[in-house]
Order: C-alpha cells, then structure tokens, then sequence
C-alpha cells in the first residue's frame, strides 16, 4: 500500500473517488483498430452507487476493467483514490487490485478445487495476512453473506445465488473502499438477483462503499442505483436524468 | 506470499489433477533413481578400490632411499657410488629430520633380513622384516587368527600362513589356498620360534649391551674392516598368523615372517645395506638402507616426496598409478553422472509440458487471482512451488528407487560371488551426501523447468485469462 503513489488530494475535491480524463482503450484486430473505449471523462464520488450502461460491446465493461487496474488505457487518465492507475507499475497495480478495489463478476469467478472459506481467504494470502487471523476474517465475512454453514462445500455444490454472494464475501474480505460489479446478476434469476442487488445497496449504505456496477438492465439500474452512465461504442452517450451531460463528450460524464 | 502458503497451494494444486503430476513426478523419480543407481555404483567401486588400497599402504607411502633410484638400480651402480650431493647417509638423524616434515605420520626404517628360524628342531630359512606399530591397521593384520603384537619391544612374532604352513608340515596345493587359517593357528598360536641372527656389534667393544638378555653370544665371529658381526640366537612366541600377504607388492623379497620394529631395532641385525655402507658404517649408529615414510593423506605424498628429495634422498611412492586410477575414477563419474542425468533431463522436459498443460487449463484461475489482487511474482511463484513439490517428491521417491536398484543389484553380486568362491563385496553405496544432493538435483532442476511455464503464466493478462471460458 504504501509502494502506491497517491496524487494529493485538491481542496474540495476530497469526495472524488474516481476521475478519468478522456479515457481510451484501442486495440488491433488483425487490421481494423477497435476503439474499445474512446474518450470517457467522468467522476464518481465517494459513497456513490452508480450503474453503468450499455449495450453488449458498449464498452461498458472494457471501463470496469480500467479502473480495477486489471487494462491499462491507450490514453489518458484514470484517478482511482487518489492514484493515478496509468502510472502505477504491474506489482503496484497488483498492490491496488488487492487492497483498494473489490470485483464481482457475472460468472462468481470463484476456484472451483477450492471450498468457499479458501476461497474467501485467497486474497488474504496474497495480503500476507496470519492463517489463523485470515480464518476468523473468512468465518466473519462468510457470516456477513450468510453461508456460514457452507463454509467447507466447494462452489460446484452451491446454487448460482450462493456463489455469488461467496464472491461477495470474498471482493470484501480486503476491505476495499470501491467495490466494481461486472453484471453481477446476469447468470442469477430475478429472485436471486434481487438478494444480491440488495447486499450492495446494504453495503454501499452501511459500509460506505463506492460501488460501481456495469449492467444492461436499465430496470436494475433504475431501482438501485443512484446514477446511471450510458455508455456506446465506446463513448458516454445521452443520460436520460443529466441532461447536461448529453451528447457532450469532453464534459465530465453524470454530475448527478 | 508465505512459503508455507506456497507449499500448501502447490499441494492442493497438484492434488487436482492427480493422476498427471503423479505420472510427471515418477518420471523425476525414475530420472533421479538412475542418477543415484549410477553414482553410487560408481562410489561404490571407488570406496571398494580405495578400501583395498589404502589398507595395503600402498598409497600413503613413500619409500626414502640413500639413492637417487630405489635399490640401486641403473647407472649408479656402475659408478660405483651417487654423486657426491645426493650422497646422503640414511641414518637415524635423517630419520628424525624426515618425520618432522610436515604431513608426514611417521617414519620408520625398513629392517629386512634372511634369517633362520628354528620350530621343532627343524631350520626354516626365510626373509624376516619389522613391523611398525602402525601397522596393525593394516587389512592383513586386521582380520588375522591370534593378535598383533603386545608391545612394539615384545619377542613376538606374526607369521604368513604360507609359511606357516612350512612349518606345520603343509604344502599348499599348487594354484589353490584351501588350508584354513583357524586349523593353522590352534597348533602354532603360544609356541616358540628360535631364530638365529648375525649381530653387527661395533669392532671396538665386545657383544652390544643393547642386546637383550634372550640374546646369547655363540661362536663364529666375522671380523669386518671396522665392526664386527656375532651370531646370536633369539627366542620369540608366535602371537598371530596373518591370511593375507601384506608385503604382496614387494614380490620375491616380501617378508613371511614380521618381528615388532622395536625389537628389530635393538637386535642390530646385520643387514645387506651394511655390507654396501662398509666404510661409512663404521660408527655404532644404525644406518638404514631405506626408509618407509607414512603420510598423512595420499594427497600429500607428491609435496612429502618433493620435500624428501630436496633433503638429497630418492623417494618411490606408488603416487603415479594412483593418479591414473583417480583419472579413471573421475572419468567414470562423468560418464555415470551423465548417463543417469539424461533420464533427468528427459524427465524435466517432463515437468514443462505438465505445467504447461497446467497454465492452459488454470487460464481462468490466474486470471481470477491476478483480479483479486495476485502479482505477477505471486503467481510465477506458485507455479515454481509447484515444480518445486514435484521435484522433492521425486527425488525422494527416485532415492528409494535407487537404493532399492542397488541393494538388488548387490544382492545379485554378492550371489555371483559366493558361487565363484569369494567373499561378499558391498558394490554399493549411497552415502548421505549423495541422497542429499540427488533430491536438491531434482529440486533444482524442476525449478528450472519451471522458469519458462511460471514465466509464463505471471505474464498472462488477466482480462484475456478472465475472458476465456
């Protein structure tokens, strides 16, 4: 933690978890060069709950990707807390995606040889925590997710809403002050994922937590976040509740 | 991450496909076991040569010599005398001076004779020589029927079976050794031996008062140009009989019959060399026509024999032959070492493609460690643990192989022999070291195989790695 570099934070500003200046992901495909992200300026500030929408290949989730440090952008700029992610070297990055971001995904990404405990505490080991201390913290954020009595099965003997709530407990277990979800509810049906969709809002309110949440249900958007960015082709397109954002590019994207 | 975290990742890893890092880590394990079959057979033989040798004293020995060349042969003899620098005396302060070299154990006179022995009033004429204390270490004395002698001034005697069995009445059959040694020593083993020798006593004085009281003076003094030379008679108790020929390298003039040195010392028995020494022997100090020097460690007897030669005496030591069998030896090894490390280089190919096949199918697995926060060290260091893991296990299970070919491979030998009539032989040998360092090999070598896969997947790029289903 202390290896990552943290751009001071501007008076005022201190509320800003997450800036990205004209952002942009291209990459070559044998010879057309796909503009995967393609000059996204926005702010998300501290304790916000914000969605992001798209169409599949809106580059939605190419965004996501950006500001988990697990993609370094083509050009300019991502913030994240403070640490200016473009400038941070893969060790650093690895040292950010470990205690300062937690990720869900659509499909659990839990390790199938491992049980749910072992799986919760993986982070942990990379973090260098005591065994006996990452146990009581598994134990402890498995309860928080209710499957204490799973805590020994593997994921391939829980149901769909189970492993992504493990996934949960696991994103948590670091305490990170930004949690990213990648369609957390997309392989969940509409019971489940409500469960789910209520965790985060409980932990974006309890917790305090940043959550930022890339989804193609604009209902799921609309019932639980507290801002929705439109993303297509690549670009931040018209968002219906900010006007003043609409159609234009080089303003910060959704200032609520 | 923490090495114990390591380890138990890597276990549970390699626990998952069972079945596939079994079959690799028992292609290290043959791969090591052909490595510890070769060169402990070859430490075997080594330590079995050596054993031989170093018992024989062949190897630690330097023979000093009052000339350039051992026995006076070549030219020297033709000039009637050495050159005038090399033309040291070999007596007792010589002696004294060579011992105190450095690396040098002990230095002591080789006393040899012909003498008569008499057993049951019957004359046996044989050549006698003196045995240093040292000597009872020696593989012919080692094993021998009855003991070595009490005291270094006792009046015993060890004798040779062959010619104990002169004296029991026995002539061996032609070609082979079948006479026990057991049923030589019941009859011998306690009795007493007479044997008659020339004393040199210094011609101005009557009998030597260093002479021991056994010693009786007889008739039939020779009168040389300066000393004189009495008979005398020498009582002495048989105390072992020796199976081996510990003198087999001297040839036609290897002893039989072996007196302690002290005892041999104080007979002043009259010796060939005298004869040669005439003129310059003429004083009551002993000179000695060679000198057996006993180094240390084989390893010094080139700076030993160097330093003797500077004091202007001729050495002989049995240092070249070693040196070619040293060769022999180290070309062996190479030549075992290599052949029992193919299998090891063809098992660490082995170790590659496993792991390979392993990051292929861990894909998502990486991808997902590297999202919740795995560095690329992390990750490279899983995959290393889990080569590492392998090599262990294979090498401690390719030791056990080994050690289990050997001891088959012995057991085998050792039937063989017996058949041809000779003793059992351990062929064998894994000392500690070499198990200690054959599972380190293993190890070592599987965390190299493990460079290019661990390499491999730290590099992954975890968008990709998560994208792939």
């Amino acid at each position: 933690m202390t290896a990552v570099p943290v751009v001071p934070p501007v008076r005022g500003a201190a509320a800003i978890a997450i800036h990205s200046e004209n952002l942009c992901r291209h990459y070559r495909m044998g010879d057309t060069l796909i503009r995967a992200v393609d000059g996204v300026s926005l702010e998300v500030r501290a304790g916000e709950f914000v969605a992001l929408l798209g169409s599949s290949g809106s580059g939605k989730s190419s965004v996501l990707n950006l500001i988990a440090g697990l993609d370094r952008p083509t050009s300019g700029s991502v913030v994240v807390q403070y640490r200016d992610l473009a400038k941070l070297s893969r060790e650093e990055l690895a040292k950010y995606r470990l205690h300062v971001v937690g990720m869900v995904f659509q499909s659990f990404n839990l390790i199938a040889s491992m049980t749910l405990t072992e799986n919760v505490e993986l982070p942990l080991r990379f973090a260098e925590v005591d065994r006996g201390q990452r146990q009581s913290m598994a134990r402890e954020a498995l309860e928080r997710v209710g499957l204490r009595a799973r805590m020994h099965h593997r994921p391939s003997e829980l149901s769909g809403g189970e492993q992504q709530r493990a996934a949960l407990a696991r994103a948590l277990i670091n305490r990170p002050q930004l949690l990213l979800a990648d369609e957390p509810t997309g392989n969940l049906d509409s019971h489940t994922g409500t469960e789910i969709m209520d965790m985060l809002r409980q932990f974006n309110r309890e917790l305090g937590m940043t959550i930022v949440m890339v989804t193609h249900e604009r209902a799921l958007a609309e019932r639980y976040a507290q801002r929705m960015i439109f993303l297509a082709d690549g670009k931040l397109v018209d968002d219906p509740t900010n006007t003043p954002a609409a159609g234009n590019a080089n303003a910060p994207g959704g200032r609520p | 991450m923490k090495i114990p975290d390591l380890a138990e990742l890597a276990l549970r890893n390699l626990r998952e496909s069972l079945l596939r890092n079994s079959l690799t880590t028992l292609g290290i394990s043959v791969g090591v076991a052909s490595l510890v079959a070769m060169l402990s057979l070859g430490i075997g033989l080594q330590q079995l040569f050596s054993k031989r040798l170093a018992k024989s004293g062949l190897f630690d020995t330097v023979l000093v010599t009052s000339r350039r060349n051992l026995g006076g042969m070549g030219s020297e003899r033709n000039d009637g005398g050495p050159p005038p620098g090399e033309s040291r005396i070999l007596d007792e302060p010589a002696r004294q001076e060579i011992e105190r070299l450095p690396n040098v154990l002990e230095a002591y006179p080789d006393i040899r004779f012909v003498s008569e022995l008499r057993y049951d009033d019957k004359p046996h004429r044989t050549i006698i020589s003196a045995l240093p204390p040292s000597a009872k270490s020696n593989d012919a004395f080692e094993g021998m029927q009855g003991s070595f002698f009490s005291s270094d001034a006792a009046a015993e005697v060890i004798l040779q079976k062959t010619f104990a069995e002169e004296l029991v009445g026995k002539t061996p059959a032609r070609g082979i050794d079948e006479t026990n040694v057991a049923d030589l020593a019941k009859p011998l083993l306690g009795k007493e031996l007479t044997m008659l020798y020339s004393q040199r006593v210094a011609s101005a004085s009557a009998p030597s008062p260093l002479a021991p009281d056994a010693a009786t003076s007889a008739d039939g003094d020779i009168v040389g140009a300066s000393y004189s030379v009495v008979s005398r008679e020498q009582k002495l108790k048989i105390v072992g009989i020796s199976d081996q020929d510990p003198e087999s390298m001297r040839g036609p003039t290897r002893a039989k019959v072996f007196l302690p040195l002290k005892l041999a010392e104080s007979l002043h028995v009259m010796q060939p060399a005298d004869l040669r020494e005439l003129s310059r022997a003429a004083s009551d100090q002993p000179v000695y026509s060679s000198v057996s020097v006993r180094v240390k460690n084989p390893a010094q007897v080139q700076l030993v024999e160097d330093a003797i030669k500077k004091m202007g005496f001729g050495t002989f030591s049995i240092l070249d032959a070693s040196r070619g069998l040293q060769l022999v030896f180290r070309v062996l090894y190479a030549f075992l070492g290599v052949f029992g490390s193919l299998a090891l280089i063809v098992a660490s190919i082995g170790i590659v493609n496993t792991l390979v096949m392993a990051i292929l199918e861990r894909r998502r697995e990486i991808g997902i460690m590297k999202a919740i926060g795995a560095s690329d060290a992390d990750v490279k260091r899983i995959f290393f643990a889990e080569a590492g893991v392998m090599g262990i296990f294979g090498g401690v299970a390719g030791v056990v192989l080994g050690w289990a070919i050997g001891q088959v491979i012995n057991f085998g030998t050792n039937i063989y022999l017996k058949r041809e009539g000779f003793p059992p032989e351990h062929l064998w040998a894994v000392p500690l070291w070499l198990v200690a360092f054959a599972i380190l090999f293993a190890f070592l070598v599987s965390l190299v195989s493990g460079l290019y896969p661990a390499g491999r997947a730290a590099r992954l790029d975890p968008v990709q790695a998560l994208r792939y289903e």
